[in-house]
């Protein structure tokens, strides 16, 4: 699942990247289709922010926009990371939470609605305490609900990445897209060498972050379905084959087994870096 | 935070609502959409506290040029005076669209 990169294709591309959350969400969608539900002139910002002396932002830093994916409804729920890290506070969670519960509203009444989560987060919004958590819990149980009918895809572009909580819904996604950029873990590098020490995590040392949770190893150990280039069109192409593709027969979070084995695998002595965890791991296929 | 209220005669009736900009460091995001009456009026909410003067200053030039009669909020996150003017004018371009 390696990236080869054109030259003439990298400098013609788009990055997906460097778009806002509103961008990304149209650029996944047939051109002109795209509506947008609750938006910021709906004024469903967070109430606790302000209570502490934080500038809110009007979506709460999540964008859900509804529309057409080759001609199919579909809808795409972008997490804005610019804004408060893409954290999940109790509106943002809730928007997303209602888009995944709509959709599978729709599929019991027989619309094939595709939903897709585009996820930069660093987790549950501090400030929200107790109600982020417990909306990203919702966000769980809404895409296990719902994966059943349609497969649930996920895209982790970066540079934000996607932790906490919110690792936790990817991982539950039946298809999950990376870039190279994106990193993908539950506790983010600075948590680490905070609680354990830089002699456990340089969170400083991007090579060696990278290494261990960036989306190339991810790949290589088999944690995630797709390695995209940083092209919005790639994105977009990858996240229309997720839908084209036959649905797991199981889910990633439904082979137990397969990963308790695997964990038992692990000699923490012999294993201390991302190359040794892909010697162990190889190309983890999903069974 | 700070929060601050301007109010600016209007001159021209706008019909659309534009929206820019995101609340991340050093950016701000604005709403924009047509004034319930014949003035424009500006609701700042400030990350940075005791700007004030400088807010009455950007917003001063803004309107020595701008007649719309506008509703703006203006949710900031430590955006420079001239990022301020810049997405002023990208909402203003954007009502047009």
């Amino acid at each position: 699942m390696s990236v080869t990169i054109d030259l003439q294709r990298f400098l013609a591309r788009r990055s997906f990247v460097e778009l806002s959350a509103r961008e990304r969400a149209h650029a996944l969608l047939d051109k002109g289709s795209g509506k947008e539900l609750v938006g910021p002139f709906d004024r469903q910002h967070s109430v606790w922010l302000e209570m502490q002396n934080i500038v809110p932002q009007e979506d709460d830093g999540v964008v859900v926009i509804h529309g057409r994916m080759d001609g199919k409804p579909a809808v795409v729920v972008a997490i804005e990371g610019a804004f408060q890290g893409g954290s999940m506070g109790e509106v943002a969670g809730q928007k997303i939470v209602c888009a995944l519960e709509l959709a599978k509203r729709d599929h019991e009444r027989g619309i094939p609605t595709r939903p897709v989560l585009l996820l930069e987060t660093g987790g549950v919004r501090l400030q929200e305490a107790n109600l982020g958590l417990a909306v990203i819990a919702e966000i769980h149980a809404a895409i296990i609900a719902l994966r059943p009918y349609v497969p649930v895809v996920a895209v982790i572009a970066g540079l934000v990445g996607c932790f906490g909580g919110m690792s936790l819904a990817a991982a539950l996604c039946s298809h999950l897209i990376l870039t190279r950029q994106a990193r993908l873990g539950m506790n983010g590098p600075e948590v680490i060498e905070q609680e354990a020490g830089i002699a456990e995590m340089d969170a400083g040392d991007k090579r060696l972050v990278w290494s261990l949770i960036g989306g190339e190893q991810r790949a290589a150990v088999g944690l995630i379905d797709d390695l995209v280039e940083d092209d919005a069109e790639a994105v977009a192409h990858a996240v229309r084959a997720a839908f084209q593709a036959r649905r797991p027969v199981q889910h990633r979070s439904e082979q137990v087994d397969f990963f308790l084995e695997r964990l038992a695998a692990i000699d923490p002595e012999q294993v201390k870096d991302g190359a040794a965890l892909r010697a162990l791991w190889g190309k983890g296929e999903v069974k | 935070m700070d929060v601050l209220n301007f109010t600016y005669p209007g001159e021209t009736r706008v019909s659309h609502r534009a929206h820019v900009g995101v609340v991340g460091s050093g950016d701000l995001e604005i709403l924009l959409e047509p004034s319930p009456d014949g003035a424009a009026h500006v609701r700042v909410r400030t990350s940075v506290d005791g700007y004030a003067p400088i807010w009455r200053k950007v917003l001063d030039r803004f309107f020595s040029r701008y007649k719309g009669c506008v509703s703006i909020e203006i949710n900031d996150f430590g955006a420079t005076p001239g990022m301020v003017m810049l997405r002023l004018q990208q909402a203003v371009e954007e009502q047009g669209q």
